[in-house]
């Protein structure tokens, strides 16, 4: 993690080689080699740094067992030449012409190749280093062994994508270890770790890579033990204890997603339900279950995210030339992206003239590193890189700036008049403003052309994007290597232009406004929540404003009626008398709800009929402003920053993809409807006929 | 070949009094909570420095070669070759000596010396009689062995004893670091009110150096993982009285003696660095050094006696350079005891002692107090054994310069017989 731990020798003896056994390298995704009676099938898919479980991944797969069913072998060894990992599960982007080709026969027959793994007369271990997901998991399970170097991982994060496991993982995991840990581990899509991954008896055998060749042959010695299964794994062959344990599963699954937006954990509990003592029932139910899953909305608009992911890490290729970053300004932000910094290995200067604030951030950096479940060692090591600064000497050293002071634009002038003696050349300066436009601020920085926002959202650790605001003279090169930055820190970085509120604001204000007029209009709070997270939004309005800050969304809200040309709603009594009583949102204890005890969690029936329209389409209509100005570069930049920033529904795929399997024409007629009833700021955007 | 050498800057925690509980840093966390800003401060790299040295005498288990470890943990690369010092009280002085000689014959050009120690973590050490019944229980195999070692245990096995306290204590006459300073005042005659009256001086001193804001530059503000920031030395007392001090009975013989834990150095957790480099270095990098590091001396006596160990250390070091006691402007004398450093004082304006055991013609001469100690020193400040040596020196410099005067002695006792020295000149 640490790069000045590395020094030369280590450089040049370079990472510790796989063991890959006889192994070369062939034509097909497999290379095979034989010695001392021992098969070694290694997994290394052409072009990639990384294996998926493609079609033919599959189809060699066959042709490979096939020969080993003429002539068995003493053994069969499984394994990855990436040092990446074992395999990252199926190819994702073969989805959809599976779905159109027919899938269950496609994973009939990829249920057969694994099947006919399983079979071999002869032992069968898989070696997995790093993670083991989806399919590659799969392939793992049809081993008869499981050696896991230290690091390795296995899970199923199907759920995610709106499916289950479909290459037999259903069956296999409850087979192999205790059916509730296996149903948790796919309905969640989390991944077990080496150590717990030996403790549920998924790997048999753990060790470093320098180990691997001793522990296949300690296997084979049969020197390697595998305990029975417990009391609990009987109990669960009959139906009466399947059917408790499921509707457990069913209100646990509940609590965190509804069944109508995601069916595919409540279809894979139903399945278990039915058929969990039955393996052959399992299997068939599993392939239906999985190729009409594939073809839910649900699960397109969740691979889309899946895609729309990949192009913001695209984007966030490439080296940012960026190891010291300064950061002016210990409040919650300016603390928050210090400490996230430093945890992902950045050296970092943390300057406020006060001391108690320069405090609090190390506290809070100390516990981001341990929700970032880091070791005791590691946190110790992030925490050494965070240097509170508070004579600001790491503004000289640093190669990347970031002014998160209060939003006043005189402080920040001074700020930057102060750091034009101490940042060195090339050294480029961001700010974290959200209510300021860069252009008012751009001429007090020491170098306009390297000077750019850096937007991050609160809170730092959860939230995935950062918009990197460009004004028009920001260069090419700056704004380059901020969304490198982005990419070194594991966050998503989403390009925008200097517009009022950029694009997350913009588009978001207008929705937190509408819940404001609604409580002015006498509806409660709770149902105004109930009404956006039905929709499928992570949380409400009024909750998500709590949690940005009443203060700053009042300075944005000021912000952007000075600033967009257009109707806005008037900016609510409630929000100024909140913010100016002190009660700022979660950050204070208090805004509009009491954050005393933790997030509130409001469940309240039905609203207005109009009322979700009311809240979501002036967000979609002010997306819509921010496309046809350019804000964003596309409208899949624009679907993927809103819902990496505000959690947007995300199977719905993002508000414009949203907006456009509404019906682009049924959109605007019911903004038009909506303008006519309560009011302009309703009146469609002119950019409507380009969706 | 012998090559001029600077102290060109420096920086140490707050001193951070030991309150009956392991501190929040370790002697590694301090030596990185002050290194950090130092070494933010510079304007050269990592890569510039070539050594680190750093004196430290109760070491932590998990943190063998502290000096090692803080250099990795101060990202100063896997390449980076880090040694500790150990001679007690002088051990962060015995790093920048070190660090001198290295650079002074032209082997080295930046080097990191420093001294770090956390009394307020000196363990608990298990008795000899105990650790030699763990071991049996270890060995016994089987329940019977078992049951029949396990009838040798006695209460006393629970009753460990403090690692500082034997620390404190010279093994060969057996007299703990205070009843060294009892004989010195007994054969100089400091009373008790002497003494008092010199610690209180201490705290005032210390007071007022930190509300002029005359350690800015040398005090960098430390923070623990828990996001308290500690800014200033917390051992001082800056309304201290004879009354006060009169109050508390002796710390060491009971009931007769006069040194208490009013007069005596504070048990203290701190660290402390300075950068030592070569002219060439201070060209190359446009560095503005604060001293050129001149001379050091080190000497021994009897162990019962240490705390005289400062004349034996800086006479030998003043006749080398031809300096009167008049030619040194001001002088830091590790305060390990009122009694002793008055002792030292007396010896010094002593005829015969100076021309017996000195080898002078006549008495050095009586220190001017308004030359020794100018900003307080351990009574007030504490004491961080392996630390102690590096901070005066650190603090000479930055006197000389503030005062505007030319040349300095930074000398200390050392627990086992030991004195040393160091000369400066302001560059």
């Amino acid at each position: 993690m640490d790069g000045t731990r590395t020094g030369p020798v280590l450089r040049h003896l370079g990472e510790t080689a796989l063991e890959l056994g006889p192994a070369e390298p062939g034509g097909g995704p497999w290379r095979r080699g034989i010695s001392d009676g021992i098969v070694w099938l290694v997994l290394d898919r052409q072009g990639s740094s990384v294996n998926t479980v493609s079609q033919d991944v599959i189809e060699a797969l066959e042709a490979e067992i096939a020969a080993l069913e003429q002539d068995t072998p003493r053994a069969v060894v499984i394994r990855s030449a990436k040092t990446a990992g074992f395999a990252a599960g199926a190819d994702i982007s073969g989805f959809d012409r599976m779905s159109d080709a027919g899938a269950a026969d496609l994973l009939r027959r990829g249920h057969g190749v694994l099947d006919r793994l399983e079979n071999l007369s002869c032992p069968t271990i898989c070696v997995v280093h790093g993670a083991a997901l989806g399919a590659g998991f799969e392939i793992a399970l049809a081993c008869d062994w499981r050696i896991a170097v230290d690091g390795a991982s296995f899970g199923f994060p199907e759920v995610r994508l709106g499916l289950h496991p479909g290459l037999g993982g259903t069956f296999r995991l409850p087979a192999l270890i205790d059916p509730t840990e296996a149903m948790t581990l796919m309905l969640t899509g989390k991944a077990a770790h080496t150590g717990k991954a030996r403790k549920l008896g998924i790997a048999d055998v753990v060790t470093e890579e320098r180990h691997v060749q001793a522990a296949i042959d300690a296997v084979l010695n049969g020197d390697v033990g595998r305990e029975a299964a417990g009391l609990k794994f009987r109990a669960l062959r009959f139906d009466r204890a399947r059917r408790l344990a499921a509707d457990r599963m069913r209100s646990e699954t509940a609590k965190k997603v509804p069944q109508d937006h995601y069916p595919a954990p409540y279809a894979l509990i139903d399945l278990w339900e039915r058929h969990g003592d039955d393996r052959a029932a399992m299997q068939t139910a599993e392939i239906e279950s999985f190729a009409s899953l594939l073809d839910t909305d649900t699960s397109r608009n969740l691979r889309r995210v899946f895609f729309l992911r990949q192009r913001l890490k695209d984007i966030a290729r490439g080296a940012d030339g960026i190891a010291h970053v300064h950061v002016v300004g210990a409040g919650a932000m300016g603390g928050e992206i210090a400490a996230w910094a430093a945890l992902k290995g950045k050296t970092v200067t943390l300057e406020d003239v006060a001391l108690d604030p320069l405090g609090a951030a190390v506290a809070r950096a100390r516990r981001i590193c341990k929700d970032a479940h880091l070791s005791g060692i590691e946190t110790r090591d992030a925490l050494d890189r965070l240097m509170p600064d508070p004579r600001g000497y790491g503004a000289r050293r640093a190669d990347l700036v970031i002014e998160a002071a209060p939003e006043d634009a005189a402080l920040k002038r001074e700020i930057y008049a102060t750091l034009r003696d101490w940042m060195k050349d090339g050294s480029i300066l961001a700010t974290n403003t959200s209510s300021l436009r860069l252009a008012d601020l751009r001429d007090g920085a020491p170098d306009p052309a390297r000077f750019a926002g850096l937007h991050f959202f609160n809170p730092v650790p959860k939230m995935q994007l950062v918009e990197v605001v460009r004004h028009d003279t920001t260069d090419d090169d700056a704004a380059g290597r901020l969304t490198a930055f982005c990419g070194a820190i594991d966050k998503l970085p989403a390009p925008v232009t200097d517009h009022p509120g950029f694009l997350v604001n913009r588009a978001l204000m207008p929705y937190l406004m509408e819940a404001m007029v609604l409580m002015d209009e006498g509806v409660s709070k709770e149902r105004i929540d109930t009404a956006a997270i039905r929709f499928g939004m992570p949380m409400g309005p009024v909750t998500l404003a709590d949690q940005v800050g009443l203060d700053i969304c009042l300075d944005v809200a000021e912000s952007l009626k000075r600033s967009v040309d257009k109707p806005m709603a008037e900016i609510s009594d409630r929000l100024r008398e909140r913010v100016e009583a002190g009660e700022t949102g979660k950050k204070a204890g208090q805004g509009f709800y009491d954050w005393s005890d933790g997030t509130p969690h409001p469940d309240d029936g039905g609203g207005p009929d109009d009322m979700t329209d009311r809240l979501i389409l002036p967000m979609l209509d002010a997306c819509v402003e921010c496309l046809r100005l350019g804000v964003v570069r596309d409208a899949d930049e624009l679907d993927a920053a809103m819902v990496f920033a505000t959690g947007f529904a995300p199977f719905r795929g993002g508000p414009l993809h949203h907006a456009r399997a509404r019906g682009v024409d049924e959109t605007r007629t019911r903004l038009e409807e909506l303008a006519a009833r309560h009011g302009p700021r309703f009146a469609p955007d002119p950019g409507w006929p380009d969706v | 070949m012998s090559r001029p050498v600077y102290l060109v800057d420096g920086a140490r925690t707050p001193f951070l009094k030991a309150r009956g509980k392991p501190g929040p840093f370790t002697p590694v966390d301090l030596a990185v909570q002050c290194g950090r800003p130092l070494l933010a401060r510079q304007p050269f790299g990592a890569d510039a420095i070539d050594l680190v040295i750093l004196g430290c005498v109760n070491v932590l288990q998990d943190e063998m070669n502290p000096a090692r470890v803080a250099a990795l943990r101060l990202g100063l690369g896997a390449g980076m070759v880090a040694f500790t010092t150990q001679i007690n009280c002088g051990s962060g002085m015995q790093s920048i000596d070190t660090a001198r000689r290295y650079v002074s014959d032209g082997s080295h050009e930046i080097i990191l010396a420093g001294g770090a120690e956390a009394l307020s973590h000196a363990p608990l050490v298990l008795r000899q009689s105990a650790v030699e019944w763990f071991g049996q229980m270890a060995q016994a195999k089987g329940p019977v062995a078992q049951a029949r070692a396990m009838t040798g245990l006695r209460p006393e096995f629970f009753k460990p004893i403090v690692g500082l306290e034997r620390g404190l204590t010279d093994p060969i006459t057996d007299l703990n670091m205070g009843q060294t300073a009892e004989v010195l005042a007994h054969r100089f005659r400091i009373d008790r009110k002497a003494a008092d009256t010199y610690a209180m001086q201490s705290h005032h001193r210390l007071a007022r150096a930190q509300d002029e804001g005359w350690l800015e530059d040398e005090v960098m503000p430390a923070f623990d993982a828990q996001g308290n920031a500690y800014d200033r030395d917390d051992g001082v007392r800056p309304d201290s009285d004879l009354e006060g001090l009169s109050k508390p009975g002796p710390a060491f013989e009971k009931p007769y003696g006069k040194v208490t834990a009013g007069n005596s150095s504070q048990i203290t957790d701190g660290a402390s660095w300075v950068i030592v480099a070569s002219e060439d270095a201070v060209e190359k990098h446009r560095l503005s050094p604060i001293a050129r590091l001149v001379d050091a001396e080190w000497a021994a006596l009897d162990p019962s006696i240490m705390g005289l160990g400062p004349l034996l250390a800086s006479t030998p070091l003043a006749r080398r350079h031809d300096l009167a006691i008049d030619d040194i402007d001001l002088w830091e004398l590790n305060e390990a005891f009122a009694a002793q450093v008055l002792s030292c004082v007396e010896a010094w304006a002593d005829d015969s002692f100076c021309r017996e055991v000195l080898g002078l013609d006549a008495a050095f001469g009586r220190i001017d107090r308004d030359r020794l100690n100018v900003d307080g020193g351990a009574i007030s400040l504490g004491h961080p054994v392996g630390t102690s040596g590096n901070r005066i020196v650190l603090h000479l410099a930055n006197a000389l310069r503030r005062q505007g005067k030319r040349r300095g002695i930074a000398t200390e006792c050392i627990g086992g017989g030991l004195g040393g020295a160091m000369l400066l000149e302001v560059a």
